[in-house]
Formats: C-alpha cells, sequence, structure tokens
C-alpha cells in the first residue's frame, strides 16, 4: 500500500502546475534563496568578527529545499526545524533584522536574544522553532499537527529535520502515531549527506530516509533538494496529501550543505574537491539562475539588481542587529514562567 | 482439603470484595476453572481454581467487602478425601465466617481529626464529602474537560481500559476518544506530541502510567516545555499537565519504585505539585491544567485508594506554591509531601503521648517550594525533620535544610534533620524494601534527637 502510495504520489501532476509557476514566482524563488545565502555569508562574518558566538550551523547549499516548500503552504500551515533554522525562518518571511540580532545576542532578537542561533520562533508567521536536541522536533511537529486535527482545521505542519535526526528513536515514534491517527504531517529530511561529521553511509542502514516510512505505511518520495522547482512541485503533492487527510507524507530532500557542520568544524571527514564539485555543478542558486536566464525569464539586469537589494537588506539587517542593544540585566529572570 | 485463599491482585491490594461466585458448594471443578470475581479497588478480576476437586465449603458469600488478602475464602476437597462427612471435618481453625470478613474490613485509612483541613479561603458551612484521591483526580479532569474544550487526555490505557489506575475511569464514555486518547507504548513520542499540541494551543493532559516511564520523555519536559517559553523570549508558552504516580509502589523493585520529586523540583520553568490529601489532589490538578506554564503532578499508587473529605463546591480550585500547616505544634516542625504526610501524621500522634507536640507542614507543591511558611514555623518551633521517601542526596529535604540554615540560623536549637529514603536503589525482598523506606519510627526518632529527648 506504501509502496503504491509512494508511486501515486510522485506520479501526481497536480492540475495547471506549470500555470502556477509563473516568471514571477520562479523568480522569488531566486531571490528568496539569495537572500539565505548572503544572510548566511553575513552571519559567517559576524561570527569571525566575535559578534555572533556559540553554535552557528549555516544553511548554505541547502536553501532550495525551505523555498521550494514554503512556496506550496498556505500561511496557516507551521512550519518545525532543528538546529539548522536560519533559512527556514527567512523562507516563513521572518524579519532578516529580528533574526540577525538574535544571532548577536540583542533585545530586539525574536527570542529578546535569549535564544540565539537554535532557537528562534514567531507565532505570527507559524513558525515553532528553532530546536536544539537533534530530533526532539519532530514529535513536537506531530503534536502541532495534533491540534490541527482537535481543532478539525485542514493546516499541515512542515516538520525538518536532517538525516542524523532521522535516526534518532523518536522519529519513528512520531511515524507511528502520526499515521495512526492519519496526522497532517510533512516530514522533510534534508539529507545532506553527513551528521555532523559522520556519513549516511557510515551512520545508516537504510540511507534511502524516503523509504523509512514504510515500516509504518507512510509514503514518501526522493527529491533533487538542489532544484527548487522540484522541491516546490513534491512539496505541493505531499501537502495535498496531507490537507486532504490522508495522513503523514515524507520528503527526502538529497542535498548538500557547503560549509561545515557549524563555524568551528574543520570538515576533515570530506574532500575539498568533493565539495567544491558540487558546489560548481549543483549549486541551488546559480543553477537556477541559469536556467531562468536561458528560458528569458531573467536578464543579467534582473541578477544585479536582486543582488543589489539582497545585499541591501542584508545590510540593513546587520546594521540593526549590531546598533541594537543587549538584554537588559533584568531580561535574566524574565519568561522562566507565564 | 485444601483451602482456597483470598488472593492477592495487585502489587499494593490489601483487601477486596469477592463480588461473585462462579462455583457453588458441591460443584465439581478444575485446575484453570474461573471460581470466583474479586473487586481490587482497581479493577475487577477473575480468579481461579489451582486445583482439581470439588468445593466443599463457600466460607465467604459474594458481596462481601473488604476481605483481606489470604483469608480462607473456600475449601475444596481433593479426590480421596471426598468421601468424608462433612461433620467429620475438624477445621475449627479455619475461615472466619461471612460476617466476620465483613466486620474484619478496616475502615479506608482517614484523615486523623488532628489534621486541621479548614481551608480559610472555603465558604462557611461548606459541606464535605469522602472522596478517594483516585476519584478527587478523575473529578477534577473532568470538571476542567467540561470547562474547557482544549483540555484533552493522553496516555497509556488511559480511554479503553479506563487507566491502569484507573484514575480515568467513565472519561472516555464522556468525552469521547477524540478527546481522551490510547496512545502507543511511546513516552518520548507523546510527551513530545504533548508539547507540539500545547505550541498549538490545546491543552494537553499528559499521563504516565507511572514517573518510572517519565524518564523516557525527560528530554522533551525539560528541553522542550520548561525552557520554549525563556527561549523565545516570552512568545511560545506550554500549557501542559503531566501526571501520574511517583514515589515508591510496593514489591515492584528498583526500576518501577523511585521518588523523582526533586528532580523535576530543580527545573526552572516547571511547576510541580505532588499533593497528599484528597482535596488537594483535586483543587490542585484543576489549577495545574488552568495553569498556562508545564506542570509536573506527582500522584502516589498507594494514596489513590485513601478516602478523606473533599469540599462540595462546583469549582474547588488551589494555588500551586502554598504549603499548608496540617498541625499546630510549638516543639519541632515536621515537614513532608505526598504520601510522606500520612507518615508524619502518624508520628505527631506518638510524639503527642510523649508530651511532644509536633506542628506539621504539608508542602503540597515543591515549585514554587513554599519556605517561607517552613521558616515561619521554625521560628515557632526552633526543630525542623523533613521525611520524604526520595533518595538523601540533593533532596527536598536538603533544599529545606540549606534555606532554614541560611534564613532561620539564629532560632535553631538543633541541625535540621532529614528523613528519606536510604541511598540504595530499590530492593524487591519485603524486608529489604522495609529498609529501604522512611518509618513513622525514624521520625519519631529524629523528632525526639532534635528535641534532645531520648
Amino acid at each position: 500500500m506504501a509502496r503504491e502510495a509512494l508511486a501515486a504520489a510522485s506520479d501526481r501532476q497536480a492540475p495547471g502546475a506549470d500555470a502556477s509557476r509563473s516568471p514571477e514566482l520562479l523568480k522569488k524563488f531566486y531571490r528568496d534563496m539569495l537572500l539565505i545565502r548572503r544572510f548566511e555569508e553575513k552571519a559567517g562574518q559576524l561570527y569571525g568578527m566575535g559578534l555572533i558566538g556559540g553554535f552557528c550551523h549555516l544553511y548554505i547549499g541547502q536553501e532550495a529545499v525551505v523555498v521550494g516548500m514554503q512556496a506550496a503552504l498556505r500561511p496557516d500551515d507551521q512550519v518545525i526545524t532543528t538546529y539548522r533554522d536560519h533559512g527556514h525562518m527567512l523562507a516563513c518571511g521572518m524579519d532578516p533584522g529580528g533574526v540577525m540580532a538574535e544571532l548577536t545576542g540583542r533585545y530586539t532578537g525574536y527570542s529578546h536574544g535569549k535564544g540565539g542561533s537554535m532557537h528562534m520562533f514567531s507565532r505570527e508567521k507559524n513558525f515553532y522553532g528553532g530546536h536544539g536536541i537533534v530530533g526532539a522536533n519532530v514529535p513536537i511537529g506531530t503534536g502541532l499537527a495534533f491540534a490541527n486535527v482537535y481543532r478539525k482545521t485542514d493546516a499541515v505542519c512542515l516538520t525538518y529535520f536532517g538525516d542524523g535526526a532521522a535516526n534518532q528513536g523518536q522519529v519513528y515514534e512520531s511515524y507511528n502515531m502520526a499515521e495512526l491517527w492519519k496526522l497532517p504531517v510533512i516530514y522533510i529530511v534534508e539529507n545532506n549527506q553527513y551528521a555532523m561529521g559522520t556519513s549516511v553511509k557510515r551512520s545508516s542502514a537504510e540511507t534511502e530516509f524516503h523509504k523509512r516510512g514504510v515500516g509504518f505505511n507512510i509514503p514518501g518520495a526522493a527529491v533533487d533538494g538542489m532544484d527548487v522547482e522540484a522541491v516546490y512541485k513534491a512539496g505541493r503533492d505531499a501537502v495535498a496529501w496531507a490537507r486532504a487527510g490522508k495522513g503523514p507524507f515524507i520528503l527526502e530532500m538529497k542535498t548538500y550543505r557547503f560549509r561545515g557542520h557549524s563555524m568551528s568544524d574543520p570538515a576533515k571527514y570530506r574532500t575539498r574537491e568533493e565539495v567544491q564539485e558540487i558546489r560548481e555543478k549543483r549549486d541551488p542558486i546559480d543553477t537556477f539562475g541559469q536556467r531562468l536566464i536561458q528560458n528569458g525569464i531573467m536578464r543579467d539586469e534582473d541578477v544585479k539588481t536582486i543582488d543589489k537589494d539582497v545585499r541591501a537588506i542584508v545590510n540593513r539587517a546587520s546594521e540593526f542587529a549590531t546598533d541594537s542593544p543587549e538584554p537588559a540585566p533584568e531580561e535574566l529572570c524574565t519568561d522562566i514562567l507565564k | 482439603m485444601t483451602q482456597i485463599l483470598m488472593p492477592a491482585l495487585s502489587p499494593t491490594m490489601e483487601e477486596g470484595k469477592l463480588a461473585k461466585w462462579h462455583v457453588k458448594e458441591g460443584d465439581a471443578v478444575k485446575a484453570g476453572q474461573i471460581l470466583a470475581e474479586i473487586e481490587t479497588d482497581k479493577a475487577t478480576m477473575e480468579f481461579e481454581s489451582i486445583d482439581e476437586g470439588r468445593i466443599a465449603r463457600i466460607l465467604v458469600a459474594e458481596g462481601t467487602e473488604g476481605v483481606k488478602v489470604n483469608v480462607p475464602i473456600a475449601e475444596l476437597t481433593q479426590e480421596g478425601e471426598e468421601a468424608k462427612p462433612a461433620a467429620a471435618r475438624a477445621a475449627p481453625e479455619a475461615a472466619p465466617a461471612p460476617a466476620k470478613a465483613n466486620g474484619a474490613a478496616p475502615a479506608p485509612v482517614q484523615a486523623p481529626a488532628a489534621a486541621n483541613l479548614a481551608d480559610p479561603d472555603l465558604p462557611a458551612g461548606t459541606e464535605f464529602v469522602n472522596t478517594t484521591v483516585r476519584d478527587a483526580l478523575r473529578d477534577a479532569m473532568a470538571e476542567e474537560m467540561r470547562r474547557d474544550p482544549d483540555v484533552f487526555l493522553m496516555g497509556e490505557e488511559v480511554a479503553q481500559y479506563q487507566g491502569a489506575y484507573k484514575i480515568s475511569q467513565g472519561l472516555l464514555e464522556e468525552f469521547g476518544e477524540r478527546r481522551v486518547i490510547d496512545t502507543p507504548i511511546t513516552e518520548q513520542g507523546f510527551a513530545g506530541l504533548g508539547v507540539g499540541a500545547a505550541f498549538g494551543g490545546l491543552k494537553p493532559i499528559v499521563e504516565f502510567m507511572t514517573f518510572n516511564f517519565a524518564m523516557q520523555a525527560l528530554d522533551q519536559i525539560i528541553n522542550s516545555a520548561a525552557k520554549t517559553l525563556y527561549m523565545s523570549g516570552g512568545q511560545m508558552g506550554c500549557p501542559i499537565v503531566f501526571r501520574g504516580p511517583n514515589g515508591p509502589a510496593a514489591r515492584v523493585a528498583a526500576q518501577h519504585s523511585q521518588d523523582f520529586s526533586s528532580w523535576y523540583a530543580q527545573v526552572p520553568g516547571l511547576k510541580v505539585v505532588s499533593p497528599y490529601f484528597a482535596a488537594d489532589a483535586k483543587g490542585l490538578l484543576k489549577a495545574a491544567i488552568r495553569d498556562p506554564n508545564p506542570v509536573i503532578f506527582l500522584e502516589n499508587e498507594i494514596v489513590y485508594g485513601r478516602s478523606f473529605p473533599v469540599p462540595k463546591l462546583d469549582d474547588y480550585v488551589l494555588p500551586i506554591g502554598k504549603s499548608r500547616i496540617i498541625r499546630a505544634g510549638t516543639h519541632v516542625t515536621l515537614v513532608s509531601h505526598s504520601i510522606g504526610v500520612g507518615l508524619i501524621m502518624e508520628a505527631a500522634e506518638i510524639l503527642a503521648r510523649d508530651g511532644i507536640e509536633a506542628e506539621l507542614i504539608d508542602l503540597r507543591s515543591l515549585r514554587p517550594l513554599d519556605t517561607a511558611t517552613v521558616i515561619e514555623s521554625v521560628k515557632r518551633t526552633n526543630r525542623v525533620v523533613t521525611v520524604e521517601q526520595g533518595w538523601p542526596i540533593c533532596s527536598i529535604g536538603s533544599e529545606i535544610a540549606s534555606q532554614v540554615v541560611e534564613k532561620a540560623f539564629d532560632y535553631l536549637d538543633a541541625p535540621p534533620l532529614k528523613v528519606t529514603g536510604k541511598d540504595v536503589p530499590m530492593p524487591y525482598a519485603a524486608n529489604l524494601e522495609k529498609l529501604a523506606l522512611p518509618t513513622v519510627d525514624e521520625i519519631v526518632a529524629a523528632a525526639k534527637s532534635v528535641c534532645y529527648r531520648a
């Protein structure tokens, strides 16, 4: 049954799919991915300057995943992820200034400086974090989907996690309950091939993460996570499946992170050549930009204009963050209980 | 002649009701045949014969309540014995008559008259109804579920089975399977799912069959439920209750028998409640369900069946974080919570006979911990003994002792003493288990010691 559903889901062509991929939407994809890229580069720079501390996990290389998925959502759908979360927040429409201010530990940050890189939330944008414990967000996302069913809405919850988290037991506890109760949750495994320094092959008995739902009758599909249009199409199918009350769906995004696991990762577990080759051939932003130019959807001037706009946004975010005050000492003891 | 004895059908059962006989005198029975139905405080169980034979006499009539475990309830004659005339049976020592079994039934444990349970905020003339802690907890959940459609209960065996300890009895029938949800055995998963539902605006009550199994879910309780309000700068919040039996049970050994009070009491972002009396169980559980924060609600399996007066009010809600002086005294302050309150009440009666008047404080909540009431009491009595079932190191008593020493040092006439569970995993053997638990004798000895009385 799972196999059939899997095949049906991946073969299904949403009616009017092409029409919905308007030039405006495709240009927005490009711009949104670029915003995440430039934002993360700036975050890396600020980390190097000592303005961002602790753990800082950059999303560079994986931008197509969140941008494509977000386009498949309605505003009332929810998003939750683990700690490599800056891209998800920007894709959800959270303010880059508020995110950067949180990264720099300022009061104007989304968590008033008390959460940091791994712990940010926006009820307004239906972004439920930002969770630092690998895999712990998966039952929580399942619970958000449970609340949708309880409330009789047809909202769905996107629950992102990595190939590392995919080996946590609570992921499978969640799969079981989600299928048992037909909860509208899309599990998105961002397979960037390395759980910190351990490659998928060294950590996973079944490396095809989209098949990991078979034991629970949850359909899944593998997606080229470096191709924003492929992500968008798969995302729309999966969201339609969950929204129709058919239960959870697993999307495995084959992607790659260009930077280390965190800022302090020397990345000795993979070769420089491996990284270089993927950056040159599969960069989700460059390849997509070239495609849009070839197809006449963007011109070189558009690329320049978008890049200029995005750099301006990121610079403003950075200035806002570094100009903002740190939280007052009294903030130490607030927000512990309601 | 074989005597058939009243069986123990749960780890904590001491007596039960002989609800129904499936055989009558003279019937032949086979091994494995159902003889009777026996009602414990948790369930009605079928009771099978171990031997083959013929029922010679039924000693306890059906419908008899309070039949003690190990009392003979019937006699079985085996092959070869059958010819003996009934008159030849010389077994005067056997078996009390049904009426005696009934009469011998002890009354359910009551709050001694000495306990001052009157709540100053109760309207004058409030009627009290004797209620088990079990029913008080159920009533609290039912009332809150009637009041707020966002409140739901989930956990293992809470719905169709009516609760492993029968706390959720009748809730499935009243509220349906949308709001009373049986989960798979998957503590980390359903605790996390509950947290997500709370983030999504619902108010889950998550039942752990016992808090021993909450260990599997500890990350979700501490890292997700307790900390997210802080980590989100006040945006999120997690209105959830994690509840279930905590503390040593009876004869279930180390993994199923321990007190987690001080573990949870240490965590900022949680509230922790651990009542003893039925009224507090009801009023505090209602408060916990309404609280916008994650609340750990620690119950006690052995206390579930005890009855105490509960005020008959439409909406009895108590504040979390307030202890109560349940007995005034001038010579020594005894502080405890949960089942330990029963122990200090017994100790106080013994001490009174020796002229030592103990002031008793039931903490009720462990976070916030109402140390102010303890300190004020110590300023009057100048002596304090803490009592708990948890381990001694970094215990609730350790915290109270530290605060008393810090804030009432000049009032102390003796060092604070702790009576706790012993610093060992819980043993299985009955004698060792007894040694591992705090006893009334130890409390009496500690109280006398701080009073410098032998």
